[in-house]
């Protein structure tokens, strides 16, 4: 059976959607200035880069405003009881068809396996990306001195990569609700759909 | 009665004051009884002026100009041991050394009568005061004359110009500050011609629009050479490291655009100009400056005046208007005509790429230039130098500087390479003997490279082994003139990318032209993985989806 869940609510969407948007932007951007290709121009790219940072900045800020205030954020603790069936699941489980390791509610949004990814992504890659983000920027603007901006780009550079390659791996996640589409669909309505099995 | 005096005083104040103001000099030189007179001698128009300027004299003989060489014991590569240096023993690679060819040589010396090693560097009548101050148009000195200008009228068979005598009294009556015309006589014509030598100073300096220098156009700051190059006592700022070693007496941009120049006004607007520093610098009132903006691009812009001269982004190109030699091959003279006369040949553009007399050229015009790290040091090859000639080209001069350190920014250079005379044996450059009368020993009159050598290295008081090869050598020109507006300087692109201008620039990281390839290598296969992953996993969900369905 499948049932319709209220499962993100409107701040949650608009943030997933806007920093999914600034990320996506960023990484255009952020690779013309890395020298992979020539679009807007280094100029133009340096400032719209610097532009959208600042922004994706000021919405992490509210976002973790939202985490606090509402709980949220407990979302992430790791849950690793299961975590070994999760990856069993995707592994072997998906393909005949066997249902959900973990049952999707409002409280428990994430499996084991996101839990664990999200929370990397949270305290690891959006920081590293933060801070970088922040020390090439104000060495370019002069007041950091750094002999070179070699490391920091490195790092800034490796980030963007994860990003892309988590990206990638999470457009195809959402594909593995009941529908192809229902998980998509939930992050623009708010209404996810979940089966429940036979219950 | 008060009223009458004040208005009196004032007046009387006034009189002396005005005339000054407005001519920039304060002395009328047509009115001195002492130039009232016939001169026959450039010496005793020198005199004369002496008389007046009774410091001048002592402050000239201290000048470069003047002496062509300095003392220092900071060159690179020998710190701490005083050398004097300059165009009377620095080696280059165009007509190589100043011994011995001295006459045709010093027709751009400020001075008369530099002949050769016996001139008399403390006689104050032998400085030409009217090259630089002249004011006529009229003066000039005689090509090959030491420095004197014609005594008769005499033709110079290297250009096949005319040169007459100067009317020396009606040229001392009218003098004054250095114009274009009077510093441009001999910098914009270096090595032999117009443009040869410098690659960014040559006589499109002389009267040029906006688009050729944004401070010198008519149309932009008109500004005359020595408002930039100022001169204390005698002494005129501004350093050029084909001869110069030291990191002292440079100009900077920095003097009038502060070190925050995309985001500060320049110091000048700051005050009157003409009450602080004596004249309007700007003499061209419709020229007005776009505003300094602060913004965030402009803040970025003024971080790259740590590292990065004014010149390597606002000199888009050397030699924008006039081709300027970058290859001089010595070894290929010699070649003459039917008529027994040195073979010339011209390029398409009628300028000479081949000079039986000189060799063979390589002529450029809106050139690249190629970028260095330069700190203000650099070493010279002087004469007498034993040379390293086992890996060629040999540097005649090489300029310091690192990424990193305080003093070094990249700056754009016009690199001169060509092939000249070298002594296997005694490994020096050879300094040959070119231009003098038949048997001589010079080589464009006795056409021989053994006799020239000969007579050449004899001069400099060095020995001479009798075999002389060729070497191919190398000079660093920084270009510091033909400056270009925001405009038309260069965009970001032109360094920041893969294969930019800075291409080949040793340095910490520039971005977009620097990255680690193993990053990129392995970012790519994480991101392409990423992406065939998804696809085989997709591609199994769906064939065992079907199979079960």
């Amino acid at each position: 059976m499948i049932k319709k869940i209220y499962m993100y609510k409107k701040f949650e969407r608009f943030w997933h959607w806007t920093q999914a948007l600034l990320i996506f932007f960023l990484a255009l951007t952020g690779f013309e200035v890395h020298g992979s290709f020539v679009l807007f121009g280094f100029e133009k790219a340096v400032i719209l880069h610097m532009y959208t940072g600042f922004t994706l900045i000021i919405l992490i800020a509210f976002a973790i405003f939202w985490h606090f205030t509402t709980g949220e954020w407990r979302q992430y603790i790791p849950a690793n009881e299961k975590l070994r069936d999760q990856v069993r699941f995707y592994l072997v489980g998906i393909f005949r068809n066997e249902p959900h390791p973990v049952e999707k509610t409002v409280e428990v949004k994430l499996n084991p396996l996101q839990r664990l990814t999200y929370l990397g992504f949270k305290v690891v890659v959006i920081p590293v990306m933060v801070v970088t983000g922040l020390v090439y920027y104000y060495v370019a603007h002069g007041d950091i001195h750094l002999h070179t901006v070699k490391w920091i780009a490195i790092l800034h550079t490796l980030g963007a990569f994860v990003l892309l390659s988590f990206a990638v791996i999470h457009v195809y996640m959402t594909t593995t609700g009941p529908k192809l589409t229902s998980h998509i669909k939930a992050m623009f309505t708010g209404y996810d759909e979940i089966d429940v099995g036979d219950k | 009665m008060k009223k009458l005096l004040y208005l009196f005083l004032s007046v009387a104040v006034l009189i002396p004051v005005f005339p000054a103001a407005l001519n920039a000099g304060d002395a009328d030189h047509s009115r001195f009884p002492e130039l009232q007179r016939k001169f026959t001698r450039p010496e005793d128009v020198t005199r004369a002026c002496l008389k007046c300027h009774n410091l001048a004299g002592k402050q000239i003989m201290k000048t470069s100009h003047w002496l062509w060489s300095r003392k220092s014991d900071k060159m690179p590569g020998r710190k701490g041991t005083m050398v004097e240096a300059g165009k009377k023993n620095i080696i280059n690679n165009f007509c190589i050394a100043l011994t011995s060819n001295e006459p045709r040589c010093t027709s751009c010396h400020i001075g008369y009568g530099w002949k050769d090693g016996t001139f008399d560097f403390t006689d104050e009548s032998k400085i030409d005061c009217l090259v630089c101050h002249e004011q006529t148009g009229t003066y000039r000195k005689f090509p090959a004359g030491a420095g004197y200008p014609a005594d008769v009228r005499k033709l110079f068979p290297g250009n096949n110009k005319w040169y007459d005598p100067p009317d020396y009294a009606a040229v001392s009556r009218k003098v004054g500050k250095p114009k274009r015309s009077n510093c441009g006589q001999c910098h914009f014509y270096g090595g032999g011609g117009d443009a040869v030598k410098h690659g960014a100073l040559d006589s499109s300096l002389g009267t040029p629009t906006r688009e050729v220098d944004i401070h010198m156009g008519s149309d932009g700051g008109n500004m005359v050479c020595v408002d930039c190059h100022v001169a204390d006592k005698h002494d005129i700022k501004g350093q050029l490291y084909s001869v110069s070693s030291d990191n002292q007496d440079r100009l900077n941009c920095e003097r009038c655009h502060t070190i925050r120049p995309h985001t500060q006004k320049l110091f000048i607007d700051d005050y009157e100009a003409k009450e602080e520093m004596g004249y309007d610098i700007f003499k061209n009132k419709l020229y007005k400056r776009k505003k300094p903006e602060d913004t965030f691009i402009h803040r970025i812009l003024d971080k790259h005046f740590d590292r990065i001269s004014c010149q390597a982004c606002h000199i888009n190109r050397f030699s924008t208007q006039k081709p300027t030699k970058v290859w001089w091959d010595w070894s290929k003279a010699g070649e003459k005509n039917d008529q027994g006369k040195p073979r010339k040949i011209m390029d398409k553009n009628g300028h000479v790429v081949y000079d039986g007399m000189k060799g063979e050229f390589r002529l450029v015009k809106n050139a690249i230039p190629d970028y260095l790290w330069f700190n203000g040091e650099a070493s010279h090859v002087l004469v007498g130098d034993v040379i390293d000639a086992t890996s060629q080209p040999v540097a005649i001069n090489e300029v310091e500087g690192i990424c990193g350190s305080e003093k070094s920014k990249v700056w754009p250079f016009k690199v001169m390479r060509g092939k000249q005379p070298y002594d296997p044996v005694s490994k020096m450059f050879i300094v040959p003997k070119l231009f003098g009368p038949k048997g001589s020993g010079a080589y464009w009159a006795d056409w021989d490279w053994d006799k020239s050598a000969a007579a050449g290295m004899k001069a400099a008081g060095l020995n001479y082994s009798g075999k002389y090869e060729w070497v191919e050598s190398v000079m660093y020109w920084p270009i510091t003139h033909l400056v270009r507006d925001r405009d038309n300087a260069l965009t970001c692109n032109d360094c920041h990318s893969r294969n930019s201008r800075l291409a080949g620039l040793e340095a910490c990281w520039i971005p977009a032209r620097d990255r680690s390839l193993v990053l990129d290598v392995l970012g790519m296969i994480l991101f392409f993985g990423s992406i065939a992953g998804v696809f085989v996993h997709g591609l199994i969900r769906y064939k065992s989806g079907k199979k079960e369905g």
